[in-house]
């Protein structure tokens, strides 16, 4: 340990200002921390120190996100074996070639067929997603001179899992640099964007390729053409067409989550384990999810009540909101992002109310968009520099108030 | 009652002046450095509009229209050429009126607006929310309603807009994109977050 440090010591001079690779002093300095304990203290008062620094913070959250990756990989592959065995047509990719090639059979009980279908959809989105978040990342921290952040692995874990399988690779690429060019790195990186850049890449990719992104299509990786008896439209997009679906569609698998939809978004179960994990370590904040999961009940109830006879979805549950489409997978971990959330305790739960009554009026009221949790929080993300400005100006008068000035 | 209420939101989220059809752009961007100046020049447009269009729609329904002067007995008469410059007059008169009333009462904020008052005459919000009206055949209520949710949904906007910007200042943008460059690309991304209203059917 002694000589690997020593070995580090003597390297370090070679990225100091004036050494001949200061130039790459951020790859150094990323690679310097994640390997050892950083030697730097603080110089002056106060010395109150804490181990949560922004490392651990985003490493807490991509081990929280780790259910759902697994669960992603899993269902995918489930999905699409099941479709082909009731008689879908295999697609015509590289993915189903290899595994034909490999000679495996179709059989959606066998678990580990399953996780190697969905192995061979999701592991190379998430290469992409890696390769190009980290060439923006690094090179960014190099000619910016500022740090390389963990940042980007969060992104990186979030935005594949909120993409179908079937997604062309270079459709992943171009959404990841647009969300981290211009959701992030353009106002100086981690820290500074006021919109979540997972979220803004999915919503420029939402809008730019929506033949890719929505309908019955893309979100499993099987060809349906001919099969009438089945679909592959979300239930969400399915409960908005026809009344009564839901009525005969079982709760425990979409709350487990066996069904179609964005890879990583449909297991509410996973997404549950994820947010016990961060309210325990306290990295995401229940204001956030209390205030969306208030907003969520009262219009959804509210809804119920009011009824009507055109719109189906107006008598949709809460507990069905909550458990299909992004809703839980969204409120864990996009809704609660430090950065762009609310910045006040009161103003997120604000915040998450206005994410809760707007996905559930974009869902209902909204026939172009069947899922709104993503544009939900999008929205109030945008509001949410409002909302905390309001919460202080609001502490304000109260103290002054006070103190009777 | 109901399609007042549907006709409100629509102004204020679906067709929102500033986000949807990017007019008003130029006070859009040029007072909304500070989250209290871009309150105050909210509510002044949200008055404009509720009072200019309600006006610009009885001036257009009892003289301009053609035949819509039957009343004085000149039923062929047809004076829709002079829509534009009507239409523009009323805005003008009332933004006059306005900025008196703010230079009396309000000193502060009307210093804080500055020319950015005196323009909102030539705002393209305001004029926008009258053509539209005329374009759409609104009714005398209609027209207000539309013309307070259209000042409403714009006010929305640039204050938050105003909010994002005083986070930014903050944020370590490149050089070269400091101020209204950082600026435009806010509005960019705030134009797709309200795409989520864009389809609702009211």
């Amino acid at each position: 340990m002694k000589f690997l440090r020593d070995l580090h010591d003597k390297a370090d001079p070679l990225f100091k200002d004036g050494g001949p690779l200061a130039r790459f002093h951020a790859l150094w300095e990323a690679h310097d921390t994640a390997m050892f304990t950083p030697g730097e203290v603080t110089r002056t008062a106060p010395h109150v120190r804490d181990g949560m620094d922004l490392k651990r913070m985003m490493i807490t959250v991509v081990i929280a996100l780790q259910p759902c990756v697994l669960f992603a990989v899993y269902n995918t592959g489930y999905q699409s074996l099941r479709a082909i065995s009731k008689g879908a047509v295999p697609l015509d990719d590289w993915q189903m070639a290899l595994y034909q090639l490999l000679g495996f059979s179709f059989d959606p009980t066998n678990i580990a067929l399953c996780l190697l279908v969905g192995a061979l959809y999701f592991v190379p989105i998430l290469a992409v997603v890696f390769a190009v978040g980290a060439v923006i990342e690094i090179g960014t921290a190099i000619i910016r001179g500022h740090e390389v952040n963990e940042g980007f692995l969060v992104t990186g874990f979030l935005l594949p899992l909120t993409l179908p399988p079937t997604i062309p690779l270079w459709m992943v690429a171009l959404g990841m640099a647009f969300g981290l060019i211009f959701g992030k790195e353009v106002f100086g990186g981690t820290g500074f964007n006021f919109l979540n850049p997972a979220l803004t890449a999915r919503a420029f990719l939402f809008f730019a390729y929506p033949a890719w992104m929505s309908g019955d299509a893309p979100w499993i990786a099987a060809d349906f053409l001919g099969v009438d008896s089945f679909t592959g439209a979300t239930w969400l997009a399915q409960a908005a067409v026809t009344e009564g679906v839901l009525a005969t569609a079982s709760f425990a698998d979409a709350f487990i989550g066996w069904v179609p939809g964005s890879m990583g978004e449909t297991s509410a179960l996973c997404a549950l384990l994820g947010m016990i994990i961060l309210l325990v370590t306290r990295v995401g904040s229940w204001q956030t999810m209390a205030g969306v999961i208030a907003g969520t009940v009262v219009l959804a109830t509210f809804l119920n009540a009011t009824g009507s006879e055109t719109n189906p979805l107006f008598a949709m549950p809460f507990w069905w909101h909550m458990v299909l489409g992004g809703w839980a997978f969204g409120m864990v971990f996009m809704a609660t992002d430090p950065v762009s959330s609310a910045f006040t305790s009161t103003g997120r739960f604000y915040y998450g109310l206005g994410i809760g009554v707007l996905v559930v009026l974009i869902r209902v009221v909204n026939p172009a968009y069947p899922e709104g949790m993503m544009l939900a929080i999008l929205f109030m993300n945008m509001f949410a520099p409002l909302i905390d400005h309001f919460v202080v100006q609001a502490n304000v008068n109260r103290r002054l108030a006070r103190v009777g000035a | 009652m109901e399609h007042y209420l549907s006709l409100a939101t629509k102004a204020i989220f679906v067709e929102n002046m500033a986000l949807a059809f990017f007019l008003g752009m130029c006070s859009f961007l040029a007072v909304s450095r500070q989250v209290s100046t871009a309150i105050g020049l909210g509510i002044a447009v949200i008055f404009v509009l509720a009072v200019t269009t309600p006006l610009n729609q009885f001036l257009t329904e009892t003289l301009l229209r053609p035949g819509s002067l039957a009343w004085a007995g000149l039923p062929d008469l047809d004076l829709s050429f002079l829509s534009f410059l009507t239409l523009i007059g009323t805005i003008a008169a009332t933004v006059q009126i306005v900025e008196m009333t703010m230079d009396r009462y309000a000193p502060a904020l009307y210093n804080a607006l500055g020319v950015f008052l005196p323009l909102i005459a030539v705002n393209c919000a305001i004029l926008g929310a009258s053509l539209f009206m005329v374009e759409r055949d609104y009714t005398l209520a209609e027209a207000t309603v539309f013309g307070l949710g259209s000042g409403v949904g714009w006010a929305l906007a640039i204050m938050a807009l105003a909010a994002i910007r005083e986070k930014l200042k903050y944020s370590d943008v490149p050089e070269p994109l400091r101020g209204l460059g950082a600026t435009f690309i806010v509005v960019g991304l705030m134009s797709v977050g309200f795409m989520a209203f864009s389809g609702i059917q009211l």
